[in-house]
């Protein structure tokens, strides 16, 4: 099956709804293909069907935000490719996905990315074992069917979406049974380099601060200057050890929930040959771009936190300034009238990125978790430990990709998506140079795993035409 | 006993009328519609969803969002399915995926 349209949006989050909003509002065809079966992200994960259930106020204002987006996208005359996985981008703008039994391809004139974030892989020793989870991936199962954890599990690591879980499990009438914060400065040092931004920002301040004096006064304990956690257990997590300062304690633990921050989701970009670099502030890869999120891959173009870390609202934005963009390259508006339109997207860009780098120097993640200790394992899938890769830059290996045919390190089915970061940290230190000259692992096809049915079933529908 | 939940980290879900009943490991559970399969394990309170080929240890879904393939399993007789990327159906059928794919 083939399809056609002026743009394929990838991914269903802020930026991808609201630039297949705005594109389709200079009359381009839009086609929006996103791997969830509703429209909303990871953000507004299924925030029409927590609405209709009468959860969605509960689960805060930002939240049911979304709803607004969601419906604007439902009436935007978009065609909506829920539930497909894209294996495959090309730079042309073919797009191939597939919805677990069939392929499909679908051509744009231009495609705009906009696949969001993905949480920091938090490489510690027992990270493995089952009972190991991250913050996000609990506040998903809260999000979309309303389970929450047992008061035995434990939450360990830094940043605005940590603590704005433990409030939601406390708001909603749940405990945890406590916070490991790893935060290694102060919001007082933080806000003394970037006071400016934290005070025009003041709203996502007093919102993070809210979260705290929910999470104090529903008396849930917060260890803080935590230097390093450890998940023990023989088959599965039944304890947690935490060290501050020399000082390591123990306790029970049913559960742990990590989380340090999350990072642009690069895959797709870096498959695509797009150029990347490496984000001193935000520790990690994100794609280079214009003032329109276009890369320097032609039809090409990046919108939301796929492309640095901005949040939700920063997403949004970003989504609208693409459109403009594209629009633009592809002769529906003048220039003039991007630039024009251009402007007050900008100012509320502006308004809430003014926050970021306060949040960057408050939560920037600790240099272990990018080159962790030599017994930890990094990669999951094949069970390579930062060690093993230090054993190889000390046979000569100088890059991510020698690494991986020494060790088999990203090999799995993940394809170095959890090991990437810490095989380029870890590199990195070890050559005493920075992560933007190691680079990082070459992305291969397809993006996801793929059944071969499902690809033949591609063949099918091309020689049908 | 439509829910089991024997060490799951997670809390019994609220019951709602619309619940899904589906087999985890040829037992039923009752899973609130639009869950995951990998969700539907977690309620189930499977003390992990497969082994790892690698090294034959014991792994249980990690990131939720498919980033991290952690939660492949057996769906319906289908093997290495991405848990949490698929939603329930009635009947469905999830079990456990011991070492490699079976081919």
């Amino acid at each position: 099956m083939s399809d056609s349209f002026d743009l394929v949006v990838i991914g269903g989050g802020p930026a991808g709804l609201a630039a297949a909003v705005q594109a389709c509002e200079f009359g381009l065809s839009v086609a929006l293909v996103d791997e969830q079966p509703e429209p909303g992200g990871q953000i507004y994960r299924v925030v029409e069907r927590a609405e209709a259930e009468g959860r969605a106020r509960g689960l805060g204002d930002d939240y049911r935000r979304g709803l607004d987006l969601v419906n604007a996208f439902r009436a935007c005359g978009a065609t909506h490719f829920a539930s497909h996985q894209v294996w495959q981008v090309e730079s042309d703008g073919r797009v191939f996905t597939s919805d677990g039994t069939t392929s499909r391809q679908i051509d744009g004139k231009r495609v705009l990315v906009a696949v969001g974030a993905m949480e920091r892989p938090v490489p510690v020793r027992g990270w493995t074992l089952p009972g190991v989870m991250t913050v996000g991936a609990a506040q998903i199962l809260h999000k979309s069917i309303d389970l929450l954890p047992e008061p035995e599990v434990w939450i360990a690591g830094s940043g605005p979406l940590l603590l704005h879980f433990a409030a939601e499990v406390v708001e909603a009438g749940a405990r945890i049974a406590g916070i490991l914060d790893t935060t290694r400065s102060s919001i007082s040092r933080a806000f003394m380099a970037h006071g400016t931004g934290a005070l025009r920002g003041w709203r996502y301040l007093a919102k993070g601060l809210g979260y705290l004096r929910k999470i104090r006064m529903a008396n849930i304990r917060r260890v803080t200057g935590v230097e390093a956690v450890e998940a023990k257990g023989d088959s599965q997590i039944d304890r947690v050890r935490w060290r501050v300062g020399s000082h390591w304690e123990e306790a029970p633990a049913k559960g742990l929930l990590l989380h340090e921050g999350i990072i642009p989701n690069t895959h797709m970009t870096m498959s695509l040959g797009c150029a990347h670099v490496w984000d001193a502030h935000q520790q990690c890869f994100r794609p280079l771009t214009d003032a329109y999120g276009a890369t320097d891959v032609g039809m090409i173009a990046v919108a939301g936190d796929c492309g640095g870390i901005g949040g939700a609202r920063v997403a949004e934005c970003r989504g609208r300034l693409a459109a403009l963009g594209i629009a633009a390259a592809l002769g529906c508006i003048t220039d003039e009238e991007r630039d024009h339109r251009s402007e007050p997207v900008r100012r509320e860009f502006d308004t809430h990125d003014a926050i970021r780098n306060f949040l960057d120097a408050l939560y920037a993640p600790a240099p272990e978790l990018l080159a962790p200790p030599d017994d930890v394992v990094v990669c999951r899938c094949e069970g390579v430990t930062a060690g093993r890769i230090r054993e190889a830059v000390a046979l000569g290996c100088r890059g991510p990709n020698q690494v991986k045919s020494f060790t088999r390190c990203g090999m799995g089915p993940c394809q170095g998506r959890m090991c990437g970061p810490a095989v380029t940290g870890t590199i990195a230190a070890a050559l005493d140079t920075l992560p933007g000259t190691v680079g990082s692992f070459r992305v291969r096809p397809p993006l996801k795993p793929l059944r071969l049915g499902e690809l033949a079933a591609l063949g099918d529908g091309e020689s049908a035409e | 006993m439509p829910f089991i939940q024997d060490g799951s980290m997670f809390q019994k879900p609220p019951e709602r009328s619309d619940a899904i009943l589906v087999e985890v490991e040829g037992r039923s559970v009752l899973v609130p519609r639009g869950a995951s399969a990998a969700a539907a394990a977690l309620i189930a309170g499977l003390p992990s969803t497969r082994t790892s080929p690698a090294t034959g240890e014991a792994r249980a879904p990690y990131c939720m969002m498919g980033v991290c393939f952690e939660c492949l399993l057996i769906i319906d007789d289908e093997s290495s399915q991405q848990g949490c990327m698929i939603t329930v159906r009635p009947g469905m059928r999830i079990r456990r995926q011991e070492g490699a794919r079976e081919l």
